[in-house]
């Protein structure tokens, strides 16, 4: 039977490095694709990521499981991607006046991702290339602190509780972020809504 | 139930996260409100199309990062951590420590008598140094009292230490 998170956090306290590459295997790849949802940058997102995996190891010692482990790991992961949300928006503003017009490079990276080696209809491609790219565009335009609560509630599945702890805000607090977030997405989203709608209908 | 009542509800319906009893409050009025019927279409396909965005896997280098990050983590020894480390060192200093403590304690040489714990033997003393302590000559001919810088003179210093 697998152990839990906490189990495994304890026997990292207790000493066990083993148990901290079960974690490391268990949260790198949501942490990795929260992070790279936040901050828009996968090199960022990934430094980020090692970050919260070191913060983890380094309070090993004093740990006490009085919460979720996905709840602790997620509220480093959020402060952590808030903080350089907010320092990359300072950096883009001093160096945005000069600074010439390129494409934007992680849609390329991501779209190298997507994009299989033969592609048996380009157009059709290229029309999910756009529709991905307007859907990130969407989230990317969301406050920072409702980004965190739609990436932790759709993508990462926590509960209410969990998420409210993470953002240090009460539930129904949460609801109203959640709620006013989603709206901003209909709206913002709006052709792409009315197909999905016609075609859940 | 009122449309923003609503607002909190109905994400968790979309969902599918509310209780069997909110449920059924919500699809009351939903029963009742064109409006939040569609605009729970809407977030249903909200969340679908967040679905769609594809998820990327960590570079393969990733976990190595992370271990260099931890390799390079200082190793924090509590002051009890060397007991841990070789036990046997720890109990052959703690046998030594206590060997010290009890030879300290039955080894103690018995304590002379002090005189002046004494008041028969304190007299006694000092009628046996007084002949010395008279004796003038004893004193002032007392070879390492001459290496001694000279006294500050004053009008107070007694006729013999001028002579000297």
């Amino acid at each position: 039977m697998a152990r839990t998170d906490v189990q495994l956090m304890l026997d990292v306290k207790a000493g066990d490095e083993a148990s901290f590459e079960l974690l490391l295997h268990r949260y790198r790849t949501p942490l990795v694709n929260f992070l790279y949802r936040m901050v828009r940058n996968r090199e960022q997102a990934e430094d980020l990521a090692q970050e919260v995996f070191l913060r983890v190891y380094r309070a090993r010692e004093d740990y006490v499981p009085s919460a979720k482990f996905t709840t602790w790991l997620f509220r480093i992961a959020t402060n952590l991607a808030l903080n350089s949300v907010r320092d990359n928006r300072y950096h883009k503003l001093e160096v945005s006046i000069d600074a010439p017009v390129t494409a934007d490079a992680e849609d390329g990276d991501e779209r190298m991702l997507d994009v299989p080696e033969k592609t048996p209809n380009i157009e059709q491609h290229l029309v999910e290339d756009a529709r991905k790219k307007m859907i990130r565009h969407a989230i990317e335009k969301l406050p920072e602190k409702q980004r965190a609560a739609v990436l932790l509630h759709k993508y990462q599945e926590l509960d209410y509780a969990e998420i409210a702890k993470i953002l240090s805000c009460s539930e129904s607090a949460l609801k109203s972020l959640l709620f006013r977030a989603y709206e901003s997405l209909r709206v913002e989203l709006a052709p792409l809504v009315a197909q999905q709608a016609r075609n859940q209908g | 139930m009122s449309c923003e009542r609503m607002e909190s509800r109905i994400l968790g319906y979309v969902d599918g996260r509310l209780k069997e009893s909110e449920k059924q409050e919500v699809e009351k009025h939903l029963a009742a409100c064109a409006p939040c019927r569609v605009r729970v279409e809407e977030f249903r396909a909200v969340s679908g199309l967040l679905d769609e965005l594809p998820v990327i896997e960590p570079s393969p280098e990733f976990d190595a990062r992370v271990r260099a990050l931890v390799a390079a983590e200082p190793v924090k020894q509590s002051w009890w951590a060397w007991l841990h480390v070789s036990p046997r060192v720890a109990f052959a200093a703690s046998m030594l420590l206590l060997a010290t403590i009890w030879l300290g304690y039955y080894e103690r040489p018995p304590q002379p008598a002090l005189p002046w714990n004494n008041t028969q033997i304190a007299d006694e003393q000092m009628m046996q140094d007084l002949p010395v302590l008279e004796d003038h000559d004893v004193l002032a001919n007392f070879e390492p009292l001459k290496e001694l810088p000279p006294p500050v003179q004053n009008d107070d210093t007694p006729d013999t230490q001028k002579e000297m």
